[in-house]
């Protein structure tokens, strides 16, 4: 997979957000054998702990996808992206402009507007969009040039909840980079995402979340890989009745 | 004078912002800086200057999805 001119072996972006300890989110990054991290910005703390986390992240080696989550405006998010680019040193910004609490939805008019403001800043943006067509054509418009649509609510683990509007989206943008970002639950929902031709998945909570995140990391990438050569071999199409697939000539008949 | 640094009220003698982040305990840490909700980068801190009142974010690396 090629964004923004990376090449990037591994299909699978983990979040390292929710573990129960820095060691297991270390030890889930390393099974993943992801290249690719999603972070955050908080206030720091008298302690210093954002930087002892800091300093945990570049031991992982992994490239660093700081995220705008919680962001409500454009403004919120514009500079916190500027924040980001300064804090990690990428112009790599995974852009979210959250429209409403409950769903955490985008809201797709902000997010179009912070894109065109962060692309002409010569930010690489990622966005957090839905699985809306148009929305994805703005956002290409705007400077971006890989898109992320949510398979269902950030943290519900419901898998895609809409599988066809992402088949839609694939087949609408042939070249473009697609990550399907939130709402994988379980491995198999990561592999139908990468069987339907999407190029990666993201994902947190179903790692972090998991009775063995480190297992569960391993799994997830065992299905991104199985999803995506799946897709590459090109799938039989569905048929509504049974076909045998023993062969019917040369039947004996013993009545 | 008093200014509010991560939503918190502080007392703080120095009138520039880099001053400002070493006296409030932030000059080994890994953060980025916002004055009255905007981006100051850190090759500009030590040119702006506080004024009573203004709200400064301090962020740093956390956790995120």
């Amino acid at each position: 997979m090629r964004v923004y001119g990376t090449e990037i072996a591994s299909r699978l972006l983990l979040g390292t957000a929710q573990y129960p300890s820095p060691a297991v989110l270390a030890e889930a990054v390393k099974s993943s054998g992801t290249e690719i991290i999603t972070v955050s910005l908080r206030r720091e703390t008298a302690d210093g702990s954002g930087t002892a986390f800091w300093q945990e992240l570049q031991k992982t080696g992994c490239r660093i996808l700081p995220n705008t989550a919680g962001c409500h405006s454009v403004q919120e998010a514009v500079t916190t992206a500027r924040m980001a680019r300064e804090l990690f040193g990428t112009p790599w910004i995974k852009l979210e402009v959250i429209g409403h609490s409950d769903t955490l939805q985008p809201d797709v008019f902000g997010l179009v507007e912070a894109a065109r403001v962060l692309s002409g800043e010569g930010f690489q943006v990622f966005p957090y969009t839905t699985d809306d067509l148009v929305v994805g054509e703005k956002l290409l418009e705007a400077g971006c040039e890989v898109l992320m649509p949510w398979g269902a609510p950030i943290g519900s683990g419901q898998g895609l909840r809409n599988p066809d509007a992402l088949r839609a989206m694939r087949a609408h943008f042939p070249g473009v980079p697609m990550i399907v970002d939130a709402g994988i639950g379980r491995p198999s929902d990561a592999a139908q995402a990468m069987e339907l031709g999407m190029d990666a998945v993201l994902l947190n909570t179903a790692v972090a979340k998991a009775g063995d995140p480190a297992g569960m990391a391993r799994a997830m990438a065992l299905a991104v890989e199985a999803g995506r050569a799946g897709f590459a071999a090109d799938p039989m199409e569905r048929r509504d009745m049974a076909v045998p697939s023993t062969p019917v000539l040369g039947m004996a008949e013993f009545a | 004078m008093k200014i509010i640094v991560n939503a918190k009220p502080h007392e703080v003698s120095a009138s520039d912002l880099q001053s400002a982040l070493q006296e409030l305990g932030f000059a080994g840490s890994a953060v980025a800086t916002a004055l009255n909700g905007t981006f100051v980068a850190r090759s500009q801190r030590a040119e702006v200057q506080l004024a009573a009142g203004d709200c400064l974010e301090v962020l740093a690396p956390m956790q995120g999805g």
